[in-house]
């Protein structure tokens, strides 16, 4: 049994990660790793970065074709794909977000980790709507790249 | 329940106005006589299928059978069409077929504009606020007649209904878990939170205990912080989280805490929940001494399963069966929906508890049968019958399809072993 059936937080070992190139250019990372009957990224993305073997079968990201446009992030029902892009000391995440109210461009919010555990403060860099769920960029200092999953506003 | 002389009302969500007459009732109901309260006009309505609740089985199975070319009365208590899914503001799962990602709400409304569309003007027939509360014998030769009250304009109108095939697609009830002060005010069942929520818009409380980590647990706690309401912690008494890792993923980062093995012990208050014991369960399931945890809250949702509607079916005389794959006593059927009663069909919630998206495939399934079964383009009916089919297997392919799977394929050999 691995431990996030039991806590419902996954650990780094759970997923694929890309290296620290595709980081720097950009990439889609899906936190979907239960074969769940369920498809939506795939035919959301538009270069089709994003395969299934069969509709209960984990995503897989191709971290090379992705173009980090973030449309699934707004697609998942499982609110479960984050954008992560390194930028010099800065890492930028994308993440869904489906609270009022939406954080304005250029506030600071508190940033959570899978646990909801406060990491600090990050910067709003972008905002973005779609459908109902807001889509938002944050700035977080480089080593949170991969624990920053939240924001408070 | 009897409520102005209306027979097998379900109280819990009957409007109570000034002057009504609740009566228990302890016999098979007969057709209601006039009485004083209400001015009751009898209409007779002769169509080719009766359906009972328009979740998306119903409105699925209506779209279907009206596509063939039969005559549809769709039926349902609320006062409007989509059951359970005008309550789910999260956007839903599954392929693009069942219109994943999706919310719920929005996949209400598309199906109801298909329900108006022009091409079914003279086909699907659609009754809201009334319930189908009894079936009758009638000597009718191929017809079943069936009681249903109107409550429009809060003025009840009875109507009989007779049908030459009747699909039931009423869904399912919550279960309730027994322990000391769970009559208080504020204990409620998820399905009451959502609908206070995300129907009347109203908050059910300031700080919640959800009881139950499966979907609907997870999904109506997370509902429950977006509507501002602080969620305490999520007790599960399964020694693992039994919805989707995302949907606790979610609820994790929001901060809120999952305790698997844990239970509420009882509920205390005066005249309302003030807070919660829960206690942790050893390895059979049974509260660890000492290990319990008062928890401050003046809410406490439970979200401990449903039970598939059979009442109507059961009256019938259709063959039952216990199946607790599927979440109790259902209607025995085949892969077709029917049951054993002939041209009385089941599907969605009601025939095993599962899911919106198998739901929707299982009442076009049903919808498309029954109008094969009256003689609406026999060839056409069955092609569209065996895609849905193989959707169905499709959908139930994976881990989470095991249980379904597994219910169904038991209620296939219950099926075959019958006398
Ligand atoms: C919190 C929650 C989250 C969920 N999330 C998802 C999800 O993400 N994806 C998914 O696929 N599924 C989801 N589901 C499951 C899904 O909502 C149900 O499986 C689905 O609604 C079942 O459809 P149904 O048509 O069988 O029944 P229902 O939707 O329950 O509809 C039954 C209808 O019948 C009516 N009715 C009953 N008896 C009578 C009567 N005697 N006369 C007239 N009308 C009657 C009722 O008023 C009701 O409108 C969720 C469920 C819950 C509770
Ligand atoms: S971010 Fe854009 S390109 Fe990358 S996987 Fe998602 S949709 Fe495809
Ligand atoms: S849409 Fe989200 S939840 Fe569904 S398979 Fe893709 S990553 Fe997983």
């Amino acid at each position: 049994m691995s431990d996030f059936e039991n806590t419902g937080i996954l650990s780094i070992s759970d997923l694929v990660l890309p290296t620290n190139e595709q980081l720097e250019k950009g990439v889609a990372i899906t936190e979907c790793i239960q074969r769940i009957p369920c498809n939506p990224c795939v035919d959301s993305c538009p270069v089709h970065a994003i395969s299934m073997k069969d509709i209960n079968a984990l995503p897989v990201v191709d971290y090379d074709a992705c173009i980090a446009c973030g449309r699934c992030v707004g697609v998942c029902p499982g609110l479960a794909i984050f954008v992560v892009k390194v930028q010099g000391d800065q890492a930028l995440i994308t993440l869904p977000y489906e609270f009022l109210p939406r954080p304005q461009k250029g506030e600071s919010v508190s940033v959570l980790d899978r646990a909801g555990k406060t990491m600090g403060k990050g910067k709003i860099i972008r905002v973005k709507q779609q459908g109902r769920t807001s889509i938002i960029t944050v700035s977080v200092e480089k080593k949170y790249a991969m624990d920053v999953r939240n924001i408070r506003v | 329940m009897e409520v102005n002389g209306i027979p097998n009302v379900r109280t819990c969500i009957a409007p109570l106005l000034e002057g009504v007459a609740v009566r228990m009732q302890d016999r098979l109901a007969s057709w209601p006589q006039n009485n004083t309260d209400n001015a009751f006009v009898s209409t007779v309505q002769d169509i080719d299928i009766l359906i009972v609740g328009a979740g998306p089985a119903g409105m699925e199975a209506a779209l279907q059978a009206a596509t063939f070319g039969a005559s549809v009365l769709l039926v349902d208590e609320n006062q409007r069409v989509g059951g359970q899914l005008i309550k789910q503001t999260h956007k839903f799962f599954g392929s693009k077929e069942e219109k994943a990602g999706t919310r719920g709400i929005s996949i209400a409304k598309d199906l109801e504009d298909q329900l108006c569309d022009d091409r079914f003007k003279d086909k699907i027939d659609v009754l809201l606020d009334a319930t189908v509360f009894g079936f009758y014998e009638d000597d009718t030769e191929d017809r079943y007649t069936f009681g249903v009250i109107s409550r429009k304009e809060y003025k009840s109108r009875l109507i009989k209904v007779v049908c030459r095939s009747v699909i039931f697609t009423v869904g399912a009830m919550e279960n309730m878990l027994l322990f000391p002060g769970n009559d208080l005010p504020g204990v409620y069942g998820a399905g009451a939170v959502q609908t206070l929520m995300n129907v009347y818009g109203v908050k059910p409380g300031e700080r919640v205990l959800m009881v139950g980590a499966g979907n609907v647990g997870l999904i109506v706690g997370y509902q429950l912080l977006q509507a501002g309401i602080k969620v305490d912690r999520v007790v599960e008494a399964a020694p693992t989280i039994g919805g989707y890792h995302v949907h606790a993923a979610k609820l994790r980062r929001c901060s809120v805490p999952i305790y698997t093995r844990h239970s509420i012990k009882e509920v205390f208050g005066a005249d309302c929940v003030k807070g919660a014991v829960v206690v942790e369960l050893d390895d059979h399931w049974n509260p660890i001494q000492g290990s319990e945890e008062i928890v401050t809250c003046d809410t406490v949702c439970l979200a401990v399963g449903l039970t598939p509607s059979t009442r109507l079916l059961e009256q019938i005389g259709v063959d039952m069966a216990l199946v607790p794959e599927a979440g109790g006593y259902i209607a025995l059927h085949d892969e077709r929906m029917q049951t054993s009663v002939p041209r009385v069909y089941v599907a969605g919630d009601s025939s095993g508890i599962e899911e919106a998206s198998t739901a929707m495939i299982e009442g076009k399934i049903a919808g498309a049968m029954a109008a094969k079964q009256l003689g609406y383009q026999q060839e056409k009916a069955q092609t569209a019958y065996e895609g849905f089919l193989k959707e169905l297997k499709r959908l139930r392919a994976g881990p989470f399809g095991a249980k379904p799977r597994d219910a169904k394929q038991r209620i296939q050999r219950l099926w075959r072993k019958r006398p």
